[in-house]
């Protein structure tokens, strides 16, 4: 599948980004600049972005505990991403979501989720919704390989392929559910292969390898589109950081890592752009240079920006709500 | 003020509120276990074959045909998962839970998806989602399909709660939680399906949170909850032979809670007995008990009462289910132990 010049840069562009804001949240950890914790998607670029450069505002997107890089893939403001993670009132969600929850229903981005298998049934509703509303919209579903073992997964699948709904369901099998390996925790070979009990298509696919994902997922959001139902994508791939950041990862070997590094798909993607004399050396430079600004601003952006005011608690509950029932009693 | 003439069944009063909302609003879809029934089935396609297994939603699916009445596998955490993201991206989704009790096999898409999306998303969301589902003893139906259970959902931020006694008040609730911006539990309970009652042919809608006095009186306040309102009316009748005059609350909507309607009522009478067919901790009626103490404690001249299940689940032969429900005579006992 060729992929046109401008989308080309877009992908390096969003990957890049997904690369430096993860290290860079969490150099911002490290130094105790940031409430709660966080879950860094590092390493994992080529499955969020590759799925989403097939996609629109116009679509949706769920996701999962590590979702910063997808918010990223389908365009959510890093500045508001970053004073979300601060905390702070100019967040995407106000302050109120964090990074675990963090979300911009605009851009179709329907939330990372606290809940391991939360989103695989929400993902059913979006693509409901396009069903419903005679749209050409889909929903893209990321689940991590921990997810792949919970019933709403399950249930999802089969609901997506009975009412034949515009879903894809993306398998991030980045080998480890917190620490426990896939290897022991799934019954199967391989998750893809769990289609063929809902009649859908599986795939497996190289997670580090952006074209491959990129194409993989070109060919089930087009059957999506068409109205000829979900997809199942396995995508392999490798988070760089621990489950969370403060994870000893003491479940994996050196040797492992080293291996994995040596497939970075974002080093992988600049040796194939050259080599094919599809982008330059000076225009993959200057968009890492444009990242590094964007991502420093975003970073002031959040330390400048207040932190909410405290009543700011009682808002956003409901649409319609007595305020005095939200209060304190005393 | 609308003239009722006409007299129906709340079984046919919700059906009736789900046509209308469905006529009015493309956005309006309804999904659940055998909503319909037969889907796929060549003979049944287009009439359904059971219309919800006790008949709420019968002939639905003539009008609006199998995109808009949608029968589902019994798989509650993925449809009701799927309502709440139809409802985030634009429909207005009507999801059978048939059985109240079945809320453990999909509590997580309701309490951790519907009811915190909004304020997790920073008020970037609505959820306008009604999820109906079947409360209440009284069926022989035993342990696990027997169950009230609104006080777990009305201890949740996020849900408003909503439990009607008559037909009247069940079509005007269901078109305003239909409409209504924010995720809606609607409680119909299993022994009120056949009760009958004037209601009006056209929309109409009942504010959600406002209380309704059932029957004025002066000596004593009932809050009641859906059946156990007909039970606090009974108990009202038996006694009123006695000059005993009680005031009969019906709550209507649990949460947000009309607060206001049951103090202005404890003025009055200074005397209060709750009756909730629900188990009885950190429970509806202790909820009510509170504010009484709390904010109504001057005007109290009796201690507060409350008429419930007792902290069991509900037992399967008739003797002992009886001896679950909350009686009239339960009531009368409570009212005499305050008077």
């Amino acid at each position: 599948m060729e992929i046109p010049e401008e989308r080309l840069r877009w992908i390096y562009e969003r990957m890049v980004t997904i690369r430096r804001f993860e290290d860079r949240v969490a150099q911002e950890f490290a130094a105790g600049k940031l409430p709660g914790f966080v879950h860094l998607y590092a390493g994992e670029e080529a499955i969020a972005v590759g799925v989403c450069a097939h996609l629109t505002d116009r679509d949706y997107i769920t996701s999962t505990h590590r979702g910063h890089g997808h918010c990223i893939a389908k365009g959510v403001d890093v500045r508001s991403m970053m004073a979300e993670l601060f905390g702070r009132s100019t967040g995407a969600c106000k302050g109120k979501g964090g990074s675990m929850h963090i979300a911009d229903v605009d851009k179709g981005m329907l939330g990372a989720n606290g809940i391991v298998g939360g989103g695989p049934p929400l993902a059913c509703g979006a693509g409901l919704m396009a069903k419903v509303k005679s749209t050409d919209q889909v929903a893209a579903c990321f689940f991590g390989d921990g997810a792949a073992e919970q019933g709403t997964t399950h249930e999802a699948m089969n609901l997506a392929a009975i009412w034949k709904l515009p879903v894809v369901f993306v398998c991030e099998n980045n080998l480890y559910a917190e620490s426990t390996p896939w290897t022991y925790h799934c019954a199967a070979s391989d998750i893809a292969s769990r289609a063929a009990a809902y009649d859908m298509p599986g795939v497996l696919v190289d997670g580090a390898d952006v074209f491959a994902v990129y194409e993989a997922a070109g060919e089930a959001i087009t059957r999506a589109r068409r109205g000829e139902g979900p997809s199942l994508l396995e995508c392999r791939g490798f988070r760089y950081y621990g489950h969370f950041q403060g994870d000893a990862v003491t479940y994996r070997t050196k040797e492992e890592e080293e291996e994995y590094r040596r497939r970075d798909p974002i080093e992988r993607f600049r040796k194939t752009v050259l080599s094919q004399g599809l982008l330059t050396e000076d225009e993959l430079n200057a968009i890492d240079e444009a990242v590094a600004r964007e991502i420093e601003q975003a970073v002031r952006f959040a330390e400048a920006s207040p932190l909410p005011s405290p009543e700011e608690c009682l808002t956003d509950v409901y649409v319609d709500y007595p305020v005095a029932q939200l209060a304190f009693r005393h | 003020m609308v003239v009722a003439t006409r007299v129906i069944s709340y079984r046919e009063a919700l059906n009736e509120a789900i046509r209308l909302e469905m006529r009015r609003d493309p956005a309006v879809v309804i999904m659940g276990e055998d909503i319909a029934g037969g889907a796929g089935i060549g003979h049944v396609e287009n009439v359904g074959a059971w219309g919800g297994v006790l008949g709420v939603t019968k002939s639905l699916v003539s009008e609006f045909g199998r995109q808009r009445v949608l029968d589902t596998p019994i798989s509650e955490a993925g449809f009701i998962g799927a309502a709440v993201g139809a409802a985030v991206t634009g429909l207005r989704p009507i999801a059978e839970l048939m059985f109240v009790d079945f809320f453990g096999v999909c509590m997580d898409q309701i309490f951790n998806q519907g009811a915190k999306l909004r304020y997790m998303f920073g008020g970037k969301a609505k959820v306008p989602l009604v999820i109906r589902t079947m409360i209440g003893a009284g069926f022989g139906a035993a342990g696990q399909h027997s169950g009230s259970h609104y006080a777990v959902f009305t201890h949740m931020p996020g849900l408003k709660t909503v439990a009607p006694a008559t037909p009247y008040d069940a079509k005007g609730l269901l078109i305003a939680a239909i409409r209504d911006d924010d995720p809606v539990i609607f409680f119909e309970h299993k022994l009120l399906y056949d009760t009958t009652g004037e209601v009006p042919e056209e929309e109409y809608v009942i504010p959600l949170g406002k209380a309704d006095v059932k029957r004025a009186g002066s000596d004593v306040t009932v809050v009641a909850i859906a059946r156990m309102v007909h039970v606090a009316l009974e108990a009202a009748a038996r006694l009123a032979g006695e000059g005993i005059d009680v005031e009969v609350i019906d709550l209507r909507t649990l949460s947000p809670l009309d607060e206001e309607a049951i103090l202005e009522s404890l003025a009055k009478t200074r005397r209060l007995v709750v009756v909730d067919e629900d188990n009885p901790r950190c429970s509806v009626a202790a909820d009510i008990a509170a504010l009484a103490v709390d904010r109504g404690f001057d005007y109290l001249d009796a201690p507060v009462k409350m008429v419930t299940a007792p902290h069991t689940p509900v037992p399967f032969s008739p003797s002992m289910e009886q001896f679950y429900i909350p009686s009239p005579q339960r009531v009368i006992n409570a009212i005499r132990e305050v008077i």
